[in-house]
Order: C-alpha cells, then sequence, then structure tokens
C-alpha cells in the first residue's frame, strides 16, 4: 500500500503520540526512581540509587516479592496443565457444546476484574472458609488459564492434526506421538502462554484485592498501599520501575517466541 | 494369506452425521499396481483412503491388507504409509529426522537407519539436504521428503492423498513421471487419490472413478476414457460428448445415449459423404477454439445436441481455423467409436 506524505506525516505524527502517552509515564518513574528529591522535582536535582537501595532493603518489599513470586509460578503452572489439557480437547475431539466450553474458558479476561474478584471472594468466603494464600492463586489461575489456552490452541490448530496422523502413519503408537510430535511442536507456545500467564501474575492488582487472605501481600498490593505515605513514595517508585522491567521481559519473550518460524499465536 | 490382493474392500460405507461419505464401496488393488481413485471432491475418495490408512473408522463394511481384515486396527498397526496432501512434515525436525522416524519407531538400528534414509533420499534426488529443516524448502522439495519418509519404510500400500495438488503445472508434469518411475522401481503398490483426470490417466494402472460415495466404474485407462460406463465417467474423464434421445435416433438410427471422442471426429465438409463403416452428422460451428497444437470445434447438429471435435492442427493456422466459426460442416467418425453408456 502507499500512502501520500501527508498521510504518512500524519500518521507517524499519531504513532509517536500515542507510543508517548504509554513511555513518558513509565520513563519518569524510572528516572524519579533515581531522582534525589523527595518531591520529586523536575528536572530531578540529582542523582541516587538511595530508593533503590531502600527498596531492596525493605522486609515489606521483600516479602511481598517472594508472595509475588510464588503466587505467580503456582498460578502458571496450574495455568499450563489445565490450559494444555483444555486445548488438547477443544482443538482435537469433537463433542457437545465444544464452541461454548472455548467460549466460556476464554470469557474471563473479557470480564472485567472486578466482577470476577468480587464472584470469587464470594465463593470463598461462603464455602471455603475464608481467603487464604491458595484462594489467591486461584484467582490468578482463572485469567492465567486463557493466555495459556489461547496460545496452545492456535498451536494445535494450526500445526498438529495432520502431523500426529503422519506420525501414526509411521508406526508411533499415541505414546510415542505425543512425546515426540504433539508436546515438541507445543513446546514454545506453552513456554510463550506460561511467561504471559506469569507476568499477567505479577502485575495483578484487582482480583488480588478481593482473593487475597489476610496477611498476603504482593507486590503491586504493597505499592498500592504504600503510594499515598510521603515516606514510602520514593521506595514506591523505584519498586514500580523494578515492576516494570519483570512485566515486560516476559511479554516480550513470549512475542519473540510466538513470532518464530512457525507463526504468530497472541494473546 | 491370499495370493495378489494387496488391499480388499468390502460393502465399505462411512457417514459422518446425516451425510454419507462413502456408500458401499467393493474393490480390489492388486500386488504392485498403480490405483488412481479418481472423482470430483466430496465424491468419497480421500474418505476410502483414510479408511485405508486407519484414520477414519467405516460405519460398515471391511479392509483388508494382504488377506488380514484391519477394519478396526489404528493406523500404527498397518503396513501402510501415507504421503499428505499438505505433506504434513515434522516442523521441528531436520529432512533426514523426518526420513528416519519410522524407522526409530520400528527400532531399526541406527546405521541401517541413517543408510536407508540416504538411500530414499537419494531417490528422490534430495541427498544433500538432509540437515535442512522443512521451513527452508520448496513445496516441490517438500513433496519429494513426504514421499521418501513414506517409502522408506516400504510399506506393502503406499497411499497418496492428491500429493501433486499443490504444486506449479511444470512441476506437476514432472513430479507424474518420477512417481511412476519410483513406483516401477520400487514395485510396492499405490492407491493415489486425484481430482485431475489427465494424472489419472497419464499415471494410473487401474482407474477408480467415484461419484456420490460410489465407485461408477473401475478400468484401465484406455477402458475408462474409451469405454466409459456410464454418463458421469463419460463426462469427468475427458470432454462430454454425448447423442442421446430424438438426436440418437435421427443420427444414428437407434436409441440410447452414446459417447463420441472428441478427437475421434472429423470436421468435413457439408456435402462429403460418410463412407463405409462411418456414421455423420450435420451442424453449424458455433465456437472455435484455438489450443496451439490443435483447435476444438463447438458444433450446433441440426438433428440436436451439441458435439465437440478436435483436429490436430497439421496443416492449418489459427486464421484458417477462427473462419470456421458459424459455418455448416459435417462430422464424420467411425462407428466404433461410438459407445453406448449406460445409464
Amino acid at each position: 500500500m502507499t500512502l501520500s506524505r501527508t498521510s504518512r506525516w500524519i500518521l507517524g505524527v499519531a504513532m509517536a503520540l500515542g507510543l508517548a502517552f504509554v513511555y513518558v509515564p513509565l520513563a519518569i518513574v524510572v528516572v524519579n526512581s533515581f531522582n534525589t528529591s523527595r518531591l520529586f522535582q523536575w528536572p530531578p536535582p540529582g542523582f541516587t540509587t538511595e530508593w533503590w537501595q531502600a527498596a531492596f532493603q525493605n522486609q515489606g518489599v521483600r516479602d511481598a516479592l517472594v508472595t509475588s513470586i510464588f503466587v505467580a509460578v503456582l498460578a502458571t503452572a496450574i495455568a499450563l496443565v489445565l490450559g494444555t489439557l483444555t486445548a488438547m480437547a477443544v482443538s482435537r475431539y469433537q463433542f457437545w457444546g465444544r464452541n461454548t466450553v472455548s467460549l466460556l474458558f476464554v470469557f474471563p479476561i473479557a470480564l472485567p476484574g472486578i466482577i470476577t474478584g468480587i464472584a470469587l471472594n464470594n465463593v470463598f468466603t461462603s464455602f471455603l472458609g475464608g481467603l487464604t494464600f491458595l484462594t489467591l492463586v486461584i484467582g490468578h489461575g482463572t485469567f492465567c488459564v486463557v493466555v495459556v489456552l489461547n496460545n496452545t490452541a492456535a498451536r494445535l490448530r494450526r500445526v498438529v492434526g495432520n502431523v500426529e496422523e503422519a506420525a501414526m502413519d509411521l508406526g508411533a503408537n499415541r505414546t510415542q506421538t505425543f512425546r515426540d510430535i504433539t508436546f515438541p511442536a507445543m513446546r514454545s507456545a506453552l513456554f510463550a502462554g506460561g511467561l504471559l500467564a506469569f507476568g499477567l501474575s505479577f502485575d495483578e492488582i484487582i482480583v488480588t484485592t478481593f482473593t487475597a487472605g489476610p496477611g498476603t501481600q504482593t507486590l503491586p498490593l504493597w505499592i498500592f498501599q504504600n503510594l499515598f505515605r510521603p515516606n514510602s513514595a520514593p521506595i514506591v517508585n523505584a519498586v514500580a520501575a523494578f515492576l516494570v522491567l519483570v512485566s515486560i521481559v516476559p511479554v516480550y519473550l513470549a512475542q519473540r517466541l510466538s513470532g518464530d518460524a512457525t507463526g504468530g499465536g497472541r494473546i | 494369506m491370499e495370493q495378489g490382493v494387496a488391499v480388499r474392500l468390502r460393502g465399505l460405507r462411512k457417514s459422518f452425521g446425516v451425510v454419507v461419505a462413502v456408500d458401499g464401496v467393493d474393490l480390489d488393488i492388486a500386488d504392485g499396481e498403480f490405483l488412481t481413485l479418481l472423482g470430483p471432491s466430496g465424491s468419497g475418495k480421500t474418505t476410502v483412503l483414510r479408511m485405508i490408512a486407519g484414520f477414519e473408522l467405516p460405519t460398515a463394511g471391511t479392509v483388508e491388507l494382504a488377506g488380514t481384515d484391519v477394519t478396526h486396527a489404528p493406523p500404527f498397526e498397518r503396513d501402510v504409509n501415507t504421503v499428505f496432501q499438505d505433506y504434513a512434515l515434522f516442523p521441528h525436525m531436520t529432512v533426514q529426522q523426518n526420513v528416519e522416524y519410522g524407522l526409530k519407531v520400528a527400532k531399526v538400528p541406527r546405521d541401517e537407519r541413517a543408510r536407508r534414509a540416504a538411500d530414499a533420499l537419494a531417490q528422490v534426488r534430495l541427498e544433500s539436504f538432509g540437515d535442512r529443516k522443512p521451513s527452508a524448502m520448496s513445496g516441490g522439495q517438500r513433496q519429494r521428503v513426504a514421499l521418501a519418509r513414506a517409502l522408506v519404510n516400504r510399506p506393502r500400500v503406499l497411499l497418496l492423498d492428491e500429493p501433486l495438488g499443490a504444486l506449479d503445472l511444470k512441476l506437476r508434469e514432472q513430479m507424474q513421471v518420477e512417481l511412476k518411475q519410483i513406483q516401477r522401481e520400487v514395485g510396492i503398490t499405490f492407491v493415489f487419490v486425484t481430482h485431475d483426470q489427465e494424472e489419472a490417466l497419464t499415471m494410473s494402472d487401474r482407474i477408480a472413478v467415484f461419484n456420490a460415495g460410489r465407485i461408477e466404474q473401475v478400468g484401465t485407462p484406455a477402458e475408462v476414457y474409451e469405454q466409459p460406463a456410464t454418463e458421469f465417467v463419460a463426462g469427468f474423464v475427458g470432454t462430454s460428448n454425448l447423442l442421446r434421445g430424438e438426436t440418437a435416433q435421427t443420427v444414428l438410427g437407434h436409441a440410447g445415449v452414446f459417447s463420441v471422442r472428441p478427437e475421434k471426429i472429423h470436421v468435413a465438409d457439408v456435402d462429403a459423404s460418410p463412407g463405409e463403416g462411418e456414421d455423420s452428422a450435420t451442424g453449424t460451428v458455433s465456437e472455435v477454439v484455438y489450443v496451439g497444437s490443435g483447435t476444438r470445434y463447438v458444433v450446433d447438429l441440426d438433428a440436436g445436441g451439441t458435439l465437440v471435435a478436435l483436429q490436430q492442427n497439421l496443416r492449418t493456422s489459427s486464421m484458417d481455423v477462427l473462419a470456421m466459426r458459424g459455418r455448416k460442416v459435417r462430422l464424420v467418425w467411425r462407428k466404433e467409436h461410438e459407445y453406448r453408456v449406460g445409464t
């Protein structure tokens, strides 16, 4: 497609504005985490790593980080198992209500987090004896399953069908076919889905608010609670800057992986 | 075990819900034969192939391989291999690993595996491509890898599901010749699915013509072409050139449906009189299609109906033949080239 000079120029500016809108605030957070001024004077009067040091030494931050990692790892593990099994079921077998099941699994990601949160909160408090660390993991699992399912199902639809038949045709039984063909074909999609799930869980706050038991504090929760305390504000910036990195890296890797030789499989 | 029959299908049926894809197929395929399942898409030919391979379970009927009933056996217990329409190569394996896979699961020792895979790749002229990934190869090359991967196992029967469908015309013609050559060399039974009648005529020992889930005719290419058993076969294999009803009565002197192949018809002067053992009909040339080596005349008969006559351009040029449009002509053919078609 060829565009006129003017429209190219307009599109370029629009794109630059759009990107700036997203990334300039992120950059400011990162810069402020090194700002010597407690009140975030701009331009920063000096450079310091004091806040980063304080953040890493802060027991609350450390505990929250460990909790966040635990939650994300467990939720990702649950998502990988359930997501893969579901993907195999919906992409391989014909069964009554298959499309509905597919849709039902994807639905929670479209549902406002606050609804999911309230709904889970109701169930957990009414039937499961209240909120704990485990309820938080289950809460995160609900939306983590979706990204794994989407990635894996897309891959299965695209590569696997015929290739599995080819393997069996060549004499491989069902176990050998899964080990030699199906799993290797899904591997990078699983990895990508897992990374995305991890990233999503790591910085999630809405569902977390409603499903985390008392005393269970994730990093985003910690930030939220310390944001308006004047003493903590600079540390919050350092933690936020850290979160930006931890969330962006897995998403970037996941994109690279699902965009590999066999083609895309986006979230 | 019965000698000579590689594949025996008896009363084979397959329905998907209310759709009947295969509706009672009986067929014997001889050892070493090149048999083509020919038919339009949706005629059931691919479903029959998939039932022989074991990917589909028949609704009724049996599949026998070399005298053994395998109707309910899974694909990995059948001594057949398939070349898939989209090749279905394993994308994460090299060409060599793809070709070796069948031998590997059959627990053939590593050395022998490597040697046989190399032989198979040489047979399809890809000896230097072993380390490539399928994604780094062209369609024609992938096609040949798929062929090598199947042949290396020396199956009793090789099933080919429109393997040349994705190739361009030149490559397809070249592969037709190569496939036929390879089949003669290895002596394996080939069951080949295609919707391309020319491909079927070129390559096959016998052709089974499919229509709406049934076999309309089984015969050698010459039989199917010269003596079509049904109107469908007459139309699907070659140009439909039929005389029927009133027209047949007027032109031939007897009722029925008759097929005359276009190249058997000679376009003569309207005043010419047919010789001994010949039939003829007058008509008006309604269309002249110049196809290079020959010319196709579409003639509206005075007795009703239309016949197509194909003439070699031995002494004529395009200028001459185009002037034929609208002219009155007499079409002449020998009586033995009229073939009564069943309905």
